[in-house]
């Protein structure tokens, strides 16, 4: 695959919609291609976070340990990114990230995203805006557990 | 040391002055003959004073003497010359009379300066020996760098003056006396007068003289004190550079060096005016002899006769009077000098040398306790670390020791190592203090390692078997001129004083270690690296390393056995894409178009990329199929990509890493080039430029840059160029360039580019870290894990070990205390650089492993992580240099004390 056609699939991912095609180039230029197996493993729940991966082709599985074991969380697919969040609050990973099919990914070191995102606003607002869209989603889901909590606790 | 210069010189080469002062003693007959040949020259047969009658002869050379009793002895009738044959023969005579001289002179002046140079060896050596033995607390007052100039260049004087010290003196002393002696004879007031000045000479001058050797004594503390400083810079760089204080550090050399200048530069004002002074003293005396001795002639006091005579004889006066007191004064100069050196290498409690003694043979084991008695130790502030510590350590015992740090526990284990010498009390075995023990046994039955390392310049293997080195322990037999070259250094070594042992033995002591010698030795170096966890490092470096075929030829010669287990390993894991492997035929995706059409390493330094580019075969390889203006045309467009990419980003930008083939401060150059040549066929450019362009594509790698510049068209003219390069290889190439050969080992690449014999390819996730196991799964299953281990050993540690990691050298430093096999093995936190699990881990596997097979020494282990107290016999808790609990770690657990709290 070329970095052109690389640049085409960065578009598509919803994070780099708004940033421009030279800087996408850029951006694919000076991350990594990686290719994993079905079954082989991105990063596990723990491990210091070093970069994020963009998912061209292929998907993956997002595994949290549970105390009943190892449950699937998510799924993610291709034009997706993972592993964003660990490397911008410089936590360690908070699930694993397992292929369960052929995997084509861009592996962005955290260096170089932290520096796209401050070379270039547009990409911190649309992170913040991913972000913020993630976190009132999951407040929704929460207050939502928490008034069926509470209602089964009246009942 | 001897304190006086004159006495040390005299003690240790009293025979050899003796010697020289009788040949000097015996070269003045000679030399005098010769005064009095040119006037026999001149008188006889060039005026013929005694050749008046044509054909008259002269008796040349009749050797006969007056003997006491025996009457006129002739010895030799002589030979009657004519006047020619005369002159003939007397100027023979004069030219062997200088060749004699000459020789003498050579003869002196050898002897002389092989004295000095025996002198400062010996000096140099005793001085070195002196600081083998200085006392641990010393060390923390002196500066290395100090040390060494002392030894280095403040005693070579001393060298040159030795040969010296005695002749000079009896030959320009004799030399000056006698021309008194004859002035005197002259005239006795006129010599008087002579007398009183040289009187005067040498009264004022030594006085002045004073003040030059305080100076000079100054500037050699100033210089010693200059070189401590570079040493200190050169040491604490990082803490400069950390903290911003190089102007500082500037400023401190500047004034040092200031203070130098005005020191060396009134040295020198004093050191002319007292030549001047000296020169003044030397010509008064002629204007005396003028002034007062021709009045006394005009008065008819004295005859002119002896007035010239007196004037004449003064003449030879000055010269050996000056020369005198210039000896004089390089023997005060060297004499402070050595007084400077030697009072700081006099130092109190110096070890005996007896305790150094070499001991060639094997030490007997400890078998008895090791006993601290009423211990105490302070440090040098005068605070006690250990306050009257009684405890007992038996042999085969494991004892933790638990303590904050400042506890007491780190100094105990210091002091039970000999590194900190006790303010009371003793520690003991079976009696004897540990103090007066020889080194042979506590150097070799007890093992020390603490988190502050040392390695030595040299190998890994080196330094890890330093702890063997005791005594040379083969005696090697040289033959022919090595036997000669051998016996001659043996001879000088002696006459220096210096030992006598041979540095090119085989120090290692292999039967301590548990071997039998070199070949086995990996039977007990490899569980060693293992339990310290090292082994995958060795590994790494071997495999980063060249190898050098002749040394290692049992892994090189099984390369091709190595190359395959990997194929076949990785086929059944179903790797095989991570390695490209190289192909004659085939181009080679993960590497670049330089590799793949150099398909070959080239020896470094003789051959590199630019002297290859520049090869006229090489070029006319690339002319043909006109394959360089494909690599022009791609090395444009690479640069055009790299120009979009790149142009906007400051030069300091991380994502620069990335571009492998430029740097950031060719990207401005690229772009006028660019603006210049695109569009424009190859001709635009001139051969600098296109050589600037083509270079690009030498590094281009498709799955790495992803450009999309590389056909299957242009992979075929590659490997096609390729076969052609290697075809007719010209000699001068073929010295330098190894080709890559499935079936050879490769000795200007990596072990591990010879083992892959391929590229990783870029895109495989954790590739290297999957094949770094991998390969050593291989080399275990090949035997042949134990020769990476000894190439990894090769690696060079640098200064101070300082390529290696500090968490490696402080494994390392592990490893290098336990291949002692010593019987009690002390370690003084000796991980604190890695992970609390790794440390952990080590540790376990040093007291489970270790202690299990067969020797079982005492280990005596200064513990960070309290849990692992656990692990030994007996638990020892020190709390503010006290020794507070003593006993198992169940028993410990159980009382409500220190250690429970520390545990917890």
């Amino acid at each position: 695959m070329l970095l052109k056609d690389e640049v085409e699939m960065l578009r598509r991912v919803p994070l780099f919609s708004g940033v421009a095609p030279a800087k996408l180039k850029l951006l694919a230029f000076t991350s990594e291609r990686v290719s994993y197996k079905s079954g082989q493993i991105l990063f596990n729940q723990g491990d210091p976070a070093d970069a994020a991966y963009v998912i061209l082709s292929g998907a993956a599985d997002i595994l949290a340990d549970s105390p009943s074991g190892e449950i699937k969380v998510a799924e993610i697919e291709h034009d997706s990114i993972v592993g964003e969040i660990a490397i911008l609050c410089d936590v360690s990973r908070t699930a694993t990230v397992k292929a369960n099919s052929p995997l084509e990914a861009l592996r962005i070191s955290k260096d170089h995203f932290i520096k796209l995102l401050s070379d270039y606003p547009e990409m911190t607002i649309e992170i913040m805006r991913v972000l913020a869209d993630r976190l009132s989603h999951t407040t929704t889901e929460l207050s939502e557990a928490r008034s069926k909590q509470k209602q089964h606790a009246a009942k | 040391m001897e304190k006086s210069l004159t006495r040390y010189i005299w003690s240790n080469t009293r025979l050899q002055q003796i010697w020289i002062l009788i040949v000097v003693a015996v070269s003045m007959v000679p030399y005098f003959l010769s005064f009095d040949l040119p006037k026999q020259i001149v008188n006889g047969p060039i005026q013929g004073t005694g050749f008046e009658s044509p054909g008259a002869t002269q008796t040349f050379m009749r050797i006969r003497f007056n003997i006491p009793y025996m009457g006129e002895v002739t010895f030799f009738n002589g030979l009657e010359l004519t006047r020619f044959e005369m002159l003939m023969a007397l100027s023979l005579v004069f030219l062997l009379l200088v060749i004699i001289n000459g020789l003498f002179k050579l003869y002196i002046n050898t002897y002389k300066g092989r004295l000095g140079e025996r002198m400062l060896r010996r000096i140099r050596f005793e001085l070195i020996d002196r600081v083998l033995r200085f006392p641990p607390s010393q060390f923390k007052r002196v500066k290395s760098a100090e040390i060494a100039t002392m030894i280095k260049d403040e005693v070579e004087p001393m060298g040159g003056f030795t040969g010296d010290a005695f002749v000079q003196p009896a030959l320009l002393g004799g030399q000056a006396l006698t021309a008194l002696v004859f002035i005197i004879m002259q005239n006795f007031w006129l010599g008087m007068i002579a007398a009183a000045i040289v009187a005067i000479q040498g009264v004022i001058i030594p006085r002045m003289r004073k003040r030059l050797l305080e100076l000079g004594r100054q500037r050699q503390l100033t210089a010693r004190e200059l070189s401590g400083r570079v040493g200190e810079i050169v040491e604490g760089i990082g803490a400069i550079h950390g903290n911003d204080t190089s102007n500082y550090e500037r400023a401190d050399i500047a004034s040092r060096l200031g203070l130098i200048f005005s020191i060396r530069y009134d040295l020198y004002q004093w050191k002319f005016l007292v030549k001047f002074i000296n020169n003044f003293l030397a010509q008064v005396t002629p204007f005396l002899f003028y002034s007062v001795g021709g009045v006394l002639a005009l008065q008819g006091r004295l005859d002119i006769g002896q007035l010239v005579a007196v004037i004449n004889a003064y003449k030879d006066l000055p010269g050996p009077l000056k020369e005198l007191i210039d000896w004089d004064q390089a023997r005060q100069d060297v004499q402070v000098k050595y007084a400077q050196v030697v009072e700081q290498f006099n130092v109190d409690r110096l070890v005996d040398p007896k305790i150094q003694a070499l001991a060639p043979a094997a030490t007997n084991r400890l078998e008895h306790s090791l006993h601290a008695v009423n211990l105490t130790v302070s440090d040098d502030s005068g605070a006690p670390l250990l306050n009257h510590i009684s405890v007992e350590i038996k042999p085969s015992e494991t004892v933790a020791i638990i303590g904050n740090s400042g506890s007491g526990a780190e100094a105990l284990a210091e002091a039970f190592a000999r590194l900190v010498w006790p303010d009371q009390g003793r520690i003991t075995i079976d009696g004897a203090d540990l103090l007066e023990l020889p080194e042979s046994v506590t150097g070799r039955r007890i093992a020390y390692a603490a988190s502050d390392t040392y390695f030595f310049h040299g190998t890994l293997r080196d330094n890890l078997l330093y702890g063997l080195k005791h005594a040379p322990l083969t005696k090697i037999e040289y033959e022919g001129a090595q036997a000669v070259k051998y016996k001659w250094n043996l001879n000088e070594a002696r006459r220096a004083g210096n030992p006598e042992l041979d540095l090119n033995s085989d120090w290692v002591d292999y039967t301590s270690a548990g071997v039998t010698g070199p070949d086995d030795l990996f039977k007990v170096v490899r569980p060693v690296l293992d339990a310290v966890m090292i082994s995958q490092d060795i590994q790494d470096m071997a495999l980063r390393s060249l190898v050098n075929t002749a040394t290692h030829s049992d892994l090189t010669d099984r390369i091709v056995e190595l190359r395959e287990a990997l194929r076949k390993r990785l086929k059944k894991e179903d790797l095989d894409d991570l390695v490209v492997p190289f192909k004659l035929k085939e181009y080679n995706p993960q590497a670049t178009i330089g590799e793949n059409l150099l398909f070959g390493t080239m020896k470094r330094p003789m051959m590199t990329n630019r002297k290859l580019a520049a090869h006229p075969y090489f070029r006319s390889v690339l002319r043909e199929n006109d394959l360089y203006i494909d690599l022009y045309l791609m090395g444009l467009e690479i640069a055009s990509n790299a120009v979009e990419l790149f142009q906007d980003l400051p030069p300091d930008h991380p994502f620069f890493q990335q571009l492998t083939f430029m740097t950031a401060d060719d990207i401005p150059a690229y772009q006028i080039l660019l603006q210049k040549l695109q569009g424009r066929g190859i001709e635009a450019a001139s051969p600098e430029e296109r050589s600037n362009i083509i270079r690009l594509s030498f590094s281009y790698i498709e799955p790495r840059h992803r450009f999309g510049l590389l056909n299957d068209e242009l992979m075929a003219k590659i490997v096609d160029a390729r076969a052609r390069f290697h075809q007719n290889l010209p000699d001068d190439l073929k010295g330098v360039i190894e080709r890559y050969d499935p079936k050879k080992f490769i000795s200007s690449a990596t072990l591990l580019d010879n083992v892959l014999f391929g590229r990783i390819g870029f895109a495989q996730a954790d590739g290297s870290d999957k094949l770094r196991d991998i390969m050593r799964d291989i080399f275990n299953k090949l035997e042949l894990f134990e020769s990476v281990l000894s190439i990894g050993l090769d690696f060079d540690v640098g200064s101070g070990g300082k390529r290696l990691t500090n968490v490696q050298r402080q494994k390392l430093n592990v490893a290098r205390a336990l291949l002692k096999r010593s019987d009690y093995l002390i370690f003084n936190r000796p991980l604190p650089a890695l992970d609390q699990r790794v440390q952990d881990k080590i540790t376990h596997n040093i007291m489970e492993n270790l202690h299990e097979e067969g020797h079982s020494p005492s280990i005596i282990w200064v513990l960070s992580n309290t849990g692992l107290a656990k692990l030994f016999d007996r638990v020892v808790v020190f709390d503010n240099g006290a020794l507070v609990e003593d006993g198992t770690h169940a028993t410990l657990l159980q009382k409500n004390g220190v250690f429970k709290q520390l545990a917890s």
